[in-house]
């Protein structure tokens, strides 16, 4: 019953969706306001039955209701209560139903607080997410219905993969999917103004908080995978230049440049086409995430729908979705010209257009390697795969110039700068990071560092030194009694450059600097790396709740004295008989210690693995100060007041001689 | 500097940009792209003469030997039609195992393939391109027979 329940919500739900579509962007196109007074009630409506359905399947898998498929394959009574309500989004229908839910939840929002826009405006981008949704509701329909019943009911559940029973994990996809998914606002703001033929200052300043949301979540997103993959795995490692990673770090890198640029078209009103290209590429690339990630293409660990006709479905949506925006873009872009007030070549404008340009080249450079094995192979040229030395070879030297221009651009002014003022603001930071390049060639001198360690943390020292200079400037200023104000968004954007220094740093000397080693050692023996003496004490076998294994005990000595005992561990998960390697991992400072149990070797010996990572906690802290900073951005006054100062505006945006009708774009 | 000048400029910086890119891509990609071949194709002679390449297959029944003690293990990749020994110092992934299906990369040397790494993937169903369509032309007698010496042999 709770299965048909959740089926019906869900094409109620679809239903609401396509009349949001049909009333949104037909109404905001005849101008009929009894049309347009339909789409948010309809928004609110695909939210309501959305969740409904959501909470239907829910139901199911903390029930264990056997008789339908996807709990019979994926749920198990013996998982906790928690992991049985996160494993719904464990595998690829439920995931699907997540994605949607969190549409269904940015377009309300969006519904929310779009009710001070310019009605026709508001109209078109709740059309524009609606036509997002009914894409993914016929795909979920057709292709990959959560609620098919299973005759016989089976006897016993199926089990989640043992490696994503993990607390971090539960709250990973849901981040990464609002961020994927909050792209479709900037999008639909994008599309929509294009269709309008308008695009000011004001729609920059509504679209800015939205992209930045998304932005925010998708970075947490980012950073927590990260995090897991590091501690969950088993083997160490943050980044692998894994497809699925990269599904995400693409429209990540274009909704940072997305950030940027959207400042220059609110504060200059210039780049707007540029803007709106940024915001439909960034969404098309979450949405080919999405296709890498679900069709099957990829085998990875992400990777858990197998089937092709749910590929081709997505790759129609994707092209479908993407050839639309751009057929508008091409029709309507035309008509964004408008002088931004033009700016000299030393100009704020400038650096964020190097910034973008590196950003978009850097994100290309992600999706050629990403891409090229899929294209090889589509053409039967054979099989290949592009490693992660591709990606370090060709991403990172794109990145180091944009490392100098961070602490540059903020404080250049808009229009034209000058290099006396510019002088004038970074002279503190610029001899302060000499002395401390000269302090450190004095005290690392007989270290060794690679070059790539000393690119890396005078890089990083440089972004460090420069991203708190205009908050500090303006408080030295208060301090001397003059009414200068120190808005959030200026906070906020130094604590974000202030985060990727962080992460240059955590980056370059967890990768350079840090050491690993595999050794086959038996209870009683020990072994000497990077300063730290492990002793491996004893082995014996443990269990748990839903595994059996075996753990081991090793005291990890430093300059003589017992620093820590860990126990690394190794679980056999019952229902599916899943292995997992549970790594032992002291520090948190400084520096990581790490050892993870391999295999078995005959005569008691293990192999093992031991990792010292120094900073390595740095990537993921930087990630999050980025995020705090975005944060800290969003709650700015300027947009509130932004959003209060436009109730009245006329329901026409642009005089135009004729406006076409727009059907749904679906 | 007149707009011209200026557009010039960013133009000029744009082209500067996007060919140090290229130059970068090509550079890495000849360098960093693995080939991925099966035990068929490397039996054809489609492994290139050096590098590293990868290389997919089943690990064969009763063929994993290791010395006791020692790092350093033996196992036979095979498609059901050819087979390649492959010798690899280091730990195991969790899923590796007999039947499995995984893909290893390194060098062919004197005929045996030193592995620098090996990969299982999270599935214990999975199953290395190529492999499967190479499975299905085997004579049926031959893939139980296959199959029987699997289940009878004591280290699956």
């Amino acid at each position: 019953m709770i299965a048909e329940i959740g089926l019906y919500a869900l094409i109620l739900a679809f239903l609401m969706a396509a009349s949001q579509t049909f009333f949104g962007l037909a109404g905001a196109g005849t101008r009929r306001l009894r049309w347009m007074a339909v789409t948010r009630p309809a928004a609110f409506g695909q939210l309501f039955f959305m969740a409904l359905s959501y909470g239907c399947l829910t139901d199911l898998f903390v029930t264990s209701n056997y008789s339908v498929r996807y709990v019979a394959k994926y749920s198990n009574a013996l998982m906790p209560f928690f992991y049985r309500v996160a494993g719904v989004w464990g595998a690829h229908e439920g995931s699907m139903m997540l994605w949607m839910l969190v549409l269904a939840l940015w377009t309300a929002l969006v519904a929310v607080f779009s009710r001070k826009l310019p009605v026709v405006f508001a109209n078109r981008v709740l059309g524009v997410l609606g036509a997002i949704a009914c894409g993914f509701f016929l795909f979920t329909l057709i292709t990959s219905n959560p609620f098919v019943r299973l005759l016989p009911p089976a006897l016993h559940g199926g089990t989640l993969n043992p490696i994503l029973e993990d607390p971090l994990l539960v709250i990973h996809p849901p981040m990464l999917y609002m961020g994927y998914v909050g792209l479709s606002v900037a999008f639909a703001f994008a599309v929509a103004a294009l269709i309008g033929g308008r695009m000011d200052a004001a729609w920059a300043r509504w679209t800015r908080p939205w992209t930045l949301a998304a932005w925010i979540f998708l970075t947490v997103g980012i950073v927590l995978g990260s995090f897991w993959s590091y501690y969950e795995l088993g083997w160490g490692g943050w980044w692998f230049w894994d497809p699925v990673e990269n599904a995400s770090f693409m429209p990540w890198l274009v909704a940072t440049a997305l950030i940027h640029s959207l400042a220059v078209s609110e504060k200059r009103g210039a780049f707007k086409s540029w803007t709106a290209l940024l915001a439909i590429a960034g969404f098309s690339l979450s949405l080919l995430g999405t296709f890498l990630v679900r069709s099957g293409v990829l085998i990875s660990i992400h990777a858990f729908a197998m089937d092709p006709r749910r590929g081709m479905f997505i790759l129609v949506l994707l092209g479908v979705m993407s050839a639309l925006a751009l057929a508008v873009y091409i029709w309507r872009a035309p008509l964004l010209w408008e002088d931004g007030g033009g700016f000299r070549f030393l100009s704020r404008e400038t650096l964020i257009l190097c910034n973008n340009i590196l950003l978009v080249t850097g994100a290309a450079a992600v999706f050629i390697g990403t891409i090229y094995p899929l294209f090889i192979e589509v053409f039967g040229l054979g099989r290949l795969s592009v490693g992660p030395p591709y990606f370090d070879h060709v991403f990172i030297p794109i990145m180091f110039p944009l490392f100098v221009l961070i602490g540059i651009g903020p404080y250049l002014g808009w229009k034209s700068g000058s290099l006396r003022a510019l002088f004038r603001r970074l002279w503190i930071p610029a001899l302060l990071w000499l002395l401390a390049a000269l302090l450190l060639l004095f005290l690392a001198s007989d270290s060794h560092w690679p070059l790539m360690t000393w690119l890396g943390v005078l890089f990083g020292s440089w972004v460090l030194l420069t991203a708190f200079v205009e908050p500090l400037r303006r408080l030295w200023l208060r301090f001397r009694g003059e009414p200068v104000r120190l808005p959030s968004g200026v906070l906020g954007m130094s604590l974000a450059h202030f985060g990727v220094g962080v992460i240059i740093l955590g980056i370059t000397v967890s990768t350079t600097l840090g050491v690993w080693r595999d050794m086959p050692l038996k209870p009683g023996q020990s072994y000497r790396m990077a300063g730290f003496r492990y002793r491996f004490d004893a082995i014996g076998p443990a269990r748990g709740r839903n595994w059996t294994g075996v753990r081991a005990t090793f005291s990890i000595f430093h300059q003589g004295r017992l620093f820590a005992v860990v126990h690394p561990e190794k679980r056999h998960f019952f229902p599916d008989g899943g292995t997992t390697t549970n790594a032992a991992i002291v520090g948190g400072g400084l520096h990581d210690l790490f050892v993870s149990l391999g295999n078995p070797l005959g005569r008691e010996k293990w192999s093992l693995r031991f990792r010292y990572e120094p900073m390595v906690i740095f990537v993921w802290l930087g990630g999050l100060l980025m995020a705090l900073g975005g944060l800290l951005a969003l709650a700015d006054r300027r947009y509130r007041i932004a959003l209060e100062v436009h109730p009245f505006l006329p329901i026409e945006e642009a005089p135009k001689p004729r406006d076409p009708v727009e059907e749904e774009s679906s | 500097m007149t707009r011209r000048h200026q557009r010039l400029v960013m133009v000029l910086l744009m082209l500067a940009c996007i060919s140090a890119a290229v130059a970068f891509a090509l550079r890495a990609f000849n360098g960093d792209l693995l080939y991925y071949l099966t035990p068929t194709q490397l039996a054809e002679g489609r492994a290139p003469a050096h590098g590293a390449f990868r290389l997919g297959g089943i690990v064969a029944p009763g063929s994993v030997h290791r010395k006791q003690g020692s790092m350093t293990v033996h196992f036979v990749l095979t498609d059901y039609h050819h087979a390649v020994p492959v010798v690899y110092t280091g730990i195991l992934p969790d899923l590796f195992r007999v039947g499995q299906g995984i893909v290893v990369k390194g060098q062919l040397v004197n005929g045996v393939f030193l592995a620098s790494q090996v990969l299982a993937k999270h599935s214990a169903k999975y199953m290395p391109p190529g492999i499967h369509q190479a499975q299905s032309s085997v004579p049926h007698r031959k893939m139980l027979a296959l199959r029987r010496s699997l289940r009878e042999d004591p280290g699956a």
